[in-house]
């Protein structure tokens, strides 16, 4: 980056391309060359930036400047005044939605604020396709440091003594896990790198592999070097074309810059990486599961013990680490155990990134250490609850994670006191929901895809998951009854207890915590036949208000089962027989004369 | 050895190391229930997925219910098999199973043999506590097996069986969720399929998912038709099992029982696919000499190893599978086979019965021999050599059907001339038996001198793949045996890499042989009763008076008044067959 005077740094994420981020950079490229700057100015892809919220996001350096929502047409506005002029286009810089100030730097907002970005350091900064930005920001640092300085039992207790901790979901001691493979004998080994990510709506290892590739490969190669491996695999979905594509690429040129093959660096190890694709199974996100995805088998667990690093990939010892996980290991041999070790809680070390979706005003990516309070991630970073409606739950881990409710906004982020609270760590996945959520709906959302997702090997998971949903379904409709409940609670815990995988075992917590903590809402269902949130269609009732109603037909016309009846002036009627509760009559109304109960 | 120490049901026990808890509590006499499970001690055979999760107990000091089938015990674990934890469980478990199946026990194949149906009775439920959809497929009728979905458990034992010990790779789990189910790829029709028809998934299907194509009642129909000649052959392994389905201890031999009960429903003849064995022996033991002495004479292009054919899902196997091998296996049609083809001919021109008014009904160990049967070249002018192959298991219903009590039956004698057959023709029910009675007449005809021993112990046992030398008076005979297709896979393989240096291989598709055939009663995993029933065979030969196929009167007859001598055109043209590439 040193011949340009000015880079402009476009997010080249899957979300903002979905945006036209092609579009906007072909622009500005042609906006440079048109007016002459071509040697002064370089449009670089990079990858996410994080506040996917406010994309296509384009950053011009040195400068610092951040622009949110950008589109094609604002390229030549860009060039014009910014490059040439030196004139930050005011209108496309991000507003604080408190202060109604524009805010040119990214350190000043919010949303970046609160966030430590380590797994994530390089996304947004770098061009993802381009090994020399990845080396001249310590890339491939940590993997010499390793090759020419430590042995693999000292970089082993670099990991341990940090405190990393799967970012898998499980949680399990990376250093400890590395310890045990390498002290497996056998003549052939692998390291893998799980990147199924599955969880819907779920980006962190995507972004990570589409914004930094070579930090994932850097840390397997060490991973390698340390349990004593020669082949790594990565496991990845096809629906990722991205980042399998800019993976393939960082593959590629470390081979070319000998940081991956024979003798590495001169000093004899060797180590190679292959992609493997997967099918889009969520449950081949289990590490039994996803190796004999890999094997060409159907992708399904099968019992531990064996556990993958006594036997694994074809029978071999396999050190089966997350994307995430990965991305901090060249940092931490960087940096040092104890730097990452002060970060975090007494039990869980470093950072945790986090997909942040649902009802929430900044949804996006985001880094915080271990220890920030859900508060603080969802009111500073998030920016609140979209609309100023009232936050009624935030649900984390994934679709087998639990509701939790206010009480819990002041608890600080970590494995152990998530799992204490009734949820879980996960992958990573973080959904707010507002008063509008129905919470009985959103737990028959979750295990709707459970369902679809469980392998269907262990009876409870594939016909216990199928017989909750459906008791939920019963509830939804209108025909639930008060000992439901109690069914559902017998049969979530006997799923939980007996199911062969993690998935199984923690499929039911949905309906678990919300049965907890909103009980209410359930009971409003069984017993009142009433939607508190109003979302279950069968509960709701659409009515005209006699006073209000002019007689102005518009309803009557609209209604597309002929529901409405009425003499023109005069007040119309539902007929709830045949009412389909579709809702046109309550949008077409102009006098707000239909009433939902 | 390493040892355990542990506590089951409040009991301490020391078991070895590496043990399961399945295990150790059996060996203190807690039986822990078990559905998907299933094991073949000493053959190697064992069904482990750790699915149904009903073996589930409490070990203390674990998050979770560890499944007993599955999980290692540990020095000091503390175990509860019945706690109320685990009982709620494992209810709740089978109950769920129950609501996504039809239950329609009363009228179900498998009522009375079904382990689900013990399950329920054994964990006494009375209510299904869970209601909703149910899984519905569409029934998949072959020439030899029904495959009814619906009553899928997902235990996966068909697929073990199907593509680890018979690598065949048929069935496999399909889709995903709710919606998974055991299948052919793609859902296709198993008779569009490699499928041998061993019917191995059909002998440890737990339910009534997998079953033999029932043809009971057309053998009743035939029975009633007064223009029709009715009668039946039954093979060797029928004898030493079909007592288990009237509480018999297995290994009771029951031939005199089974010849009575065969006439009391109404058999006009009732004969023996012994003879046909020894027929068979007669053919085959002929082809294997002429190949050796051709061999011996320097003829290169002559076929070797030669390769038994007796046994029809064997012969569909290398047809799907090695078919570049198809001129190895012997051309000998099978004992079943050669039967239908000499009473339809034979028989029937020396009774002054029309062929069309013939019936030929066999009473098998074995599903495949239904599709057997229905092969094209086993029919003249469309008419079928054998009419019907009813399995052991389907004969057991029909002497109930009849209101017979079999254990009160008194024991009666074959009928002739078919019926004769000599202990050699026995041992066909057997793995290494077709191949030992090859031997003692080949070796008879090949040396001209008696055998010195007429029990050859080295070609008998269990072991998946056997091979031993017989002197054949100065020329060491190589022999192979292997039962199992996977086991004869890996022969097969060594043929065609070049390594094999064989003389004759014998080849059955089921564990055991035919005592452990897909037709047989179910073992439900017990190994001890294919044992028992493979003791009892030798018995039978044991207590023959002749025991080599050459010396059978009724085949010596058969040659001189009808065929002339073995691999004569007229054998050629009755007794052999040929071979089709199914690739």
């Amino acid at each position: 980056m040193t011949d340009y005077k000015m880079h402009l740094l476009i997010c080249g994420g899957t979300g903002c391309k979905a945006a036209e981020s092609d579009e906007i950079k072909k622009s500005l490229k042609n906006w440079i060359d048109e007016l002459g700057l071509e040697d002064d100015a370089q449009v670089v892809f990079t990858g996410c930036f994080g506040f996917c919220e406010k994309g296509p996001i384009v950053k011009v350096m040195p400068d610092n400047t951040f622009y949110v929502n950008v589109k094609p047409d604002d390229a030549e506005e860009i060039v014009k005044e910014h490059l040439l002029k030196g004139r930050p286009v005011q209108r496309l810089l991000y507003t604080d939605p408190v202060s109604k100030k524009a805010i040119s730097d990214s350190k000043g907002m919010n949303f970046y604020k609160k966030q430590l970005r380590i797994a994530l350091r390089n996304c947004g900064f770098i061009n993802p396709e381009s090994i020399d930005e990845y080396i001249s920001r310590d890339g491939y640092m940590a993997l010499g440091k390793c090759l020419g300085e430590l042995t693999p039992d000292e970089t082993i207790k670099e990991i341990k003594d940090s405190g990393l901790r799967g970012r898998g979901g499980g949680g399990f001691p990376t250093g400890l896990k590395w310890e045990i493979t390498r002290n497996v004998e056998s003549d052939e080994k692998y390291v893998v790198c799980n990147a199924d990510e599955g969880d819907p709506g779920a980006f962190m290892d995507r972004s990570i592999l589409e914004g930094d590739p070579h930090s994932v490969i850097e840390a397997m190669a060490i991973c390698g070097y340390c349990i004593g491996a020669e082949n790594g695999l990565v496991y990845i979905r096809a629906e990722y074309p991205l980042a399998i594509e800019r993976l393939k690429i960082a593959l590629n040129q470390a081979r070319e810059y000998g940081l991956l093959g024979e003798d590495i660096l001169g000093t004899g190890f060797n180590f190679e990486i292959d992609i493997r694709l997967g099918a889009g199974a969520f449950v081949c996100g289990e590490e039994t599961a996803l190796i004999h995805s890999m094997e060409g088998l159907r992708g399904e667990p099968t019992f531990k013990p064996p556990f993958p690093s006594v036997s694994g990939y074809l029978g071999k010892p396999t050190n089966v680490n997350n994307v995430e996980t990965f991305a901090n290991i060249p940092v931490i041999l960087n940096k040092g155990a104890s730097w990452f070790s002060k970060i975090g809680t007494e039990k869980s070390k470093g950072t945790k990134v986090f997909a942040l979706a649902g009802k929430i005003n900044n949804v996006g990516l985001i880094e915080v250490p271990m220890g920030t309070t859900l508060r603080e991630v969802i009111y500073d970073i998030g920016g609140g609850i979209k609309d100023g409606k009232e936050f009624k739950s935030v649900q984390t881990g994934g679709p087998s994670g639990g509701c939790l409710t206010k009480d819990f906004l002041d608890t600080p982020i970590d494995y152990d006191n998530l799992i204490k609270a009734g949820s879980m760590m996960g992958s990573g996945g973080m959904i707010v929901m507002d008063e509008d959520d129905c919470m009985v709906s959103i737990a028959k959302f979750y295990l709707e895809f459970t369902l679809e997702e469980s392998c269907g090997k262990c009876s409870p998971c594939r016909i216990g998951n199928k017989r909750l949903h459906e008791i939920l379904e019963n509830i939804t409709n209108g025909n639930g009854k008060e000992e439901d409940l109690e069914r559902l609670k017998l049969l979530s815990n006997v799923i939980k207890d007996t199911s062969l995988c993690g998935l199984g075992q923690s499929s039911p917590n949905p309906v678990l915590s919300t049965i907890l903590n909103f009980e209410d809402e359930y009971l409003a269902h069984v017993n009142e036949g009433k939607c508190p949130a109003g979302q279950c269609k069968a509960l709701l009732k659409y009515e005209i208000i006699e006073d209000l109603c002019t007689g102005c037909t518009l309803c009557f016309r609209n209604c597309p089962v002929g529901a409405i009846t009425g003499e023109r002036r005069q007040p119309h009627y539902i007929d709830q027989s045949l009412c389909i509760k579709c809702g046109v009559c309550y949008e077409k109304c102009k006098f707000n004369a239909i009433r939902l109960s | 050895m390493d040892t355990v120490q542990l506590t089951i049901d409040n009991k301490p026990l020391v078991v070895k190391k590496g043990a399961t808890i399945l295990e150790a509590a059996k060996s203190i006499g807690v039986h822990i229930p078990t559905l998907c499970h299933m094991k073949l001690d000493d053959m190697n055979i064992e069904n482990k997925p750790g699915g149904c999760r009903v073996c589930v107990v409490e070990v203390e000091g674990r998050r979770n219910l560890a499944p007993a089938c599955c999980t290692e015990v540990a020095d000091g674990m503390v175990v509860h098999s019945h706690s109320i934890r685990a009982i709620n469980a494992r209810r709740t478990v089978v109950e769920l199973i129950l609501s996504d199946h039809p239950a329609d026990c009363l009228i179900c194949a498998k009522s009375g043999n079904c382990e689900l149906q013990d399950m329920a009775h054994h964990l006494g439920i009375r209510e299904i506590h869970y209601k909703g959809e149910q899984s519905t497929y569409r029934e998949d009728t072959s020439p030899a097996i029904i495959r009814d979905v619906d009553k899928c458990i997902m235990c996966r034992r068909c697929e073990m069986m199907c593509n680890e010990v018979q690598t065949v790779g048929v069935l496999s789990a399909i889709n995903r969720g709710f919606n998974s189910v055991v299948s052919p790829a793609f859902e296709m029709n198993l008779d569009h399929s490699v499928c041998t028809y061993c019917g191995q998934c059909v002998a440890v299907c737990p339910t009534g998912a997998l079953t033999e194509v029932n043809q009971t009642n057309n053998v009743v129909r035939a029975l009633s038709d007064p223009s029709k000649t009715v009668i039946v052959q039954t093979a060797p392994a029928v004898r030493a099992a079909l007592g288990e389905e009237f509480g018999m201890e297995p290994g009771t031999l029951v031939t005199g029982k089974l010849v009575s009960a065969l006439r009391s429903l109404g058999f006009d003849k009732v004969f023996d696919t012994d003879f046909a064995a020894d027929l068979t022996i007669m053919e085959e033991g002929t082809e294997l000499l002429n190949r050796l002495t051709k061999f011996l004479e320097g003829d290169k292009d002559v076929q070797l190893p030669i390769l038994t054919s007796c046994c029809p899902a064997w012969v569909k196997f290398f047809e799907h599978q090695f078919p570049q091998l198809k001129d190895i296996p012997s051309t000998a049609r099978s004992p079943q086979q050669m039967f239908g083809s000499i009473a339809k001919t034979y028989f029937a021109e020396k009774m002054g019965i029309k062929r069309e008014d013939l019936v030929v009904v066999s009473i098998m160990p074995c599903v495949a021999k239904k599709y057997e049967c229905g092969r094209d070249e086993f029919k003249v002018d469309g008419n079928p050599d054998v009419d019907y192959a009813l399995t052991t298991r389907e004969l057991a219903s029909l002497i109930k059907l009849a209101n017979i009590n079999f254990s009160r039956l008194s024991n009666e004698d074959f009928d002739q001339p078919l019926g004769e057959s000599t202990g050699a023709g026995v041992i066909f029910g057997t793995t290494g038996g077709v191949i030992e009675a090859a031997v003692r007449t080949a070796y008879e005809l090949y040396t001209k001198k008696p055998l010195p021993k007429i029990d050859f112990n080295e070609l008998r046992g269990m072991e998946g793949i056997r091979q031993a030398t017989i002197d054949f008076d100065g020329f060491p005979i190589n022999i192979g045996i292997a039962h199992g297709l996977g086991n004869a896979r890996e022969l097969l393989n060594r043929i065609t890499a070049g390594e094999s240096n064989f003389h004759a291989i014998e080849i059955m598709s089921c564990p055991g042989g035919c005592i452990g055939g897909g037709g047989q009663p179910y073992h439900h995993g017990n190994v001890d009763i294919l044992k028992k029933r493979q003791m009892a065979i030798y018995q039978e030969d044991g207590n023959k008076k002749i025991r080599k196929s050459h010396e059978n009167p009724y085949i010596i007859q058969l040659y001189e008044e009808f065929l002339g001598k073995p691999m004569s055109e007229k054998a050629h043209q009755l007794l052999h067959t040929e071979y089709f590439d199914r690739t």
